[in-house]
């Protein structure tokens, strides 16, 4: 109620009130960093206290040391490693083939006059509201089909370009570079692809790394699909990896679970801590025109 | 004069031409892989939903039958219960606290504004199912934080994944945790692109704090808002990662977080049941589609209040 009024008075009566306001605004916000980062802690806790220390009462809230004999017990008993390269594999060609052509296609849409141009991007936002799931069986016997049963292909191949990304894309080139850069580049006498490779790409290089992080993620994150595809012994993700370590019953070690977890989520925490401004940047700019 | 109108208007046309070239090529790939991997598996789910189809190659014609026995399905009416229930608890609480963060995050001469919105962002960039091991520790039985944090306060040990609101609880939790973030920086952006003149000419015409909001906030974000709430249903309606790591692929002895995701999967990839699983696919399909207009509606009216 307090800083409702506080628009009407004089300035000296709104000093107090806004600075009320605004320790409200840093306590919610310290909050919910809090709450952001506790889960992240506690899994080191776990992960490096001994079980009865964690079931003492009150529990340990400091690190331990058996943070070694953890990771001793996960590459023993779980493809961890092996897991987290497929990942990696899985991630980063996904990341690059976005980058590619959600790129070129979201230049396509936003700076290149073609027929039908309202109608594609209007099937393109389409698509975007269909679930997955709906062709999931037929995606299942398709890729039977093509022989492609536990084949990385399997899983990169429909995914090499993604109608977010060519969204994404097309609203930032419109955002970032007026018609007038391009029409100045034309008068030049540069062609559509030149001023593609030499005035767009490089000017929405930054934007263009956020959106294949986010494929990267995706693809991470990736769990029903791989799980179809990839028999889970010699082939599988990382989140395939963590799922197995909690289903299977002779570690019911949740040490190793979170020791597990710490691996599957420590690339993406060095990656964020990389890029988090960009990061930030990225989302907000894509969500601009909604 | 007329020389040089011809070359030029010549030129243009050819350019234009080039322009097409290149877009389609710059087009066709999304075109040509969705086609395949799209548009194709979406029809022949259609195609399927009407056949008893066993993997192993026999299918029988048997018309509706997959949709009534669907339709009759208790388990079905279960798992749209479940999942409604877990989108309503992990969705609306979720939009709230983001608009919230939102509004502070947009307040004049906030500082470190750029460490609190990269923290918010967090959560959104973890691996969900690292994320969903922590949560089942945290709401462990016997050795869970938050039942030491409850027992506190007289509460007695809650076996929350045995419970069917414990269990949505749970889950809503987690979603709350790896999406309000995201959706508050996206409302954030959505209150930046509305123009400050608004807000001046709305004080100068006394409005207060929460006025402002109401006429001026919420009307500049509403196109925003409702593409959040669409991208929620989506996800929501298919919602399998957390309650598949976090309780079991079977989804509770009770089925009490049995999603429809869970029972497309189990239908499908379990009993090997190919067309009923995909009548299931479009039983999600409309479901979307009617809550995605819904939605829709609604948010519309309540920005135009």
């Amino acid at each position: 109620m307090s800083t409702l009024t506080s628009k009407k008075s004089t300035s000296s009566t709104t000093k107090p009130q806004f600075k009320i306001g605004a320790a409200f605004a840093y306590l919610t916000l310290g909050v919910t960093t809090f709450l952001v980062v506790f889960p992240f802690w506690w899994m080191l806790v776990v992960a490096s206290n001994e079980k009865n220390e964690i079931a003492k009462n009150p529990p340990r809230f400091t690190l331990g040391d058996q943070l070694p004999v953890t990771f001793d017990v996960i590459f023993q008993y779980a493809n961890i490693s092996r897991a987290i390269a497929i990942s990696f594999i899985i991630s980063i060609s996904m990341a690059v083939s976005h980058i590619f052509f959600c790129t070129f296609a979201g230049y396509a849409f936003a700076k290149l006059k073609f027929k039908g141009q309202k109608q594609f991007f209007a099937f393109i936002l389409l698509t975007m509201m269909v679930p997955g799931q709906l062709g999931i069986i037929p995606m299942y016997i398709l890729v039977t089909r093509l022989g492609w049963n536990n084949d990385l292909k399997a899983i990169i191949v429909p995914g090499l370009v993604s109608a977010f990304g060519v969204f994404w894309m097309r609203q930032s080139i419109s955002a970032v570079i007026t018609d007038e850069v391009i029409q100045a580049a034309r008068i030049d006498g540069a062609s559509p692809w030149q001023i593609y490779t030499k005035i767009v790409f490089p000017l929405v290089r930054p934007t263009a790394l956020v959106m294949g992080l986010f494929s990267f993620l995706g693809a991470w994150n990736d769990f029903l699909w791989p799980m179809l595809i990839l028999d889970g012994d010699k082939m599988l993700t990382v989140q395939m990896a963590i799922a197995q370590m909690k289903e299977q019953a002779y570690i019911v070690n949740h040490a190793a679970q979170m020791g597990a977890a710490f691996f599957a989520t420590l690339p993406l925490i060095i990656l964020f801590f990389l890029v988090s401004k960009q990061l930030v940047k990225g989302v907000m700019e894509g969500a601009i025109k909604g | 004069m007329s020389l040089t109108r011809n070359t030029s208007s010549k030129g243009k046309s050819s350019l234009r031409a080039g322009e097409g070239r290149l877009a389609f090529f710059a087009i066709s790939p999304f075109y040509f892989l969705y086609l395949v991997f799209g548009i194709f598996p979406i029809l022949y789910t259609s195609y399927m939903a009407f056949f008893a189809w066993d993997p192993l190659g026999d299918k029988v014609f048997i018309g509706l039958n997959n949709f009534m026995n669907l339709l009759q399905d208790e388990v079905l009416w279960k798992a749209l219960r479940n999942t409604l229930s877990i989108w309503v608890l992990g969705t609306i609480p979720q939009l709230a606290l983001a608009l919230y963060l939102a509004t502070i995050l947009n307040r004049n001469r906030l500082r470190f504004s750029n460490f609190w919105r990269a923290a918010i962002l967090i959560p959104n960039v973890t691996s969900v199912l690292a994320i969903a091991v922590i949560f089942s520790s945290l709401y462990g039985r016997d050795f869970g934080l938050i039942n030491y944090v409850l027992n506190i306060f007289g509460v007695d040990k809650i076996n929350w994944m045995e419970g069917t609101l414990t269990s949505h609880f749970e889950i809503a939790t987690m979603i709350i945790w790896r999406w309000t973030g995201y959706n508050a920086l996206i409302y954030l952006a959505a209150m930046q692109s509305i123009p400050k003149e608004l807000y001046e000419s709305a004080s100068l015409d006394g409005a207060t704090g929460w006025q402002q909001f109401k006429y001026v906030t919420l009307p500049g974000i509403r196109n925003v808002m409702i593409f959040t709430i669409t991208m929620s249903t989506i996800g929501g309606l298919q919602t399998f990662n957390e309650p598949y790591i976090l309780g079991g692929v079977t989804g509770g002895n009770d089925k009490q977080f049995y999603t429809l995701a869970m029972f497309l999967y189990e239908e499908a990839f379990r009993k090997f049941q190919f067309g009923y699983g995909a009548a299931i696919g479009i039983f999600i399909f409309f479901c979307v589609v009617i809550f995605a207009l819904i939605n829709a509606t609604i948010a519309s009216k309540i920005a135009k209040d």
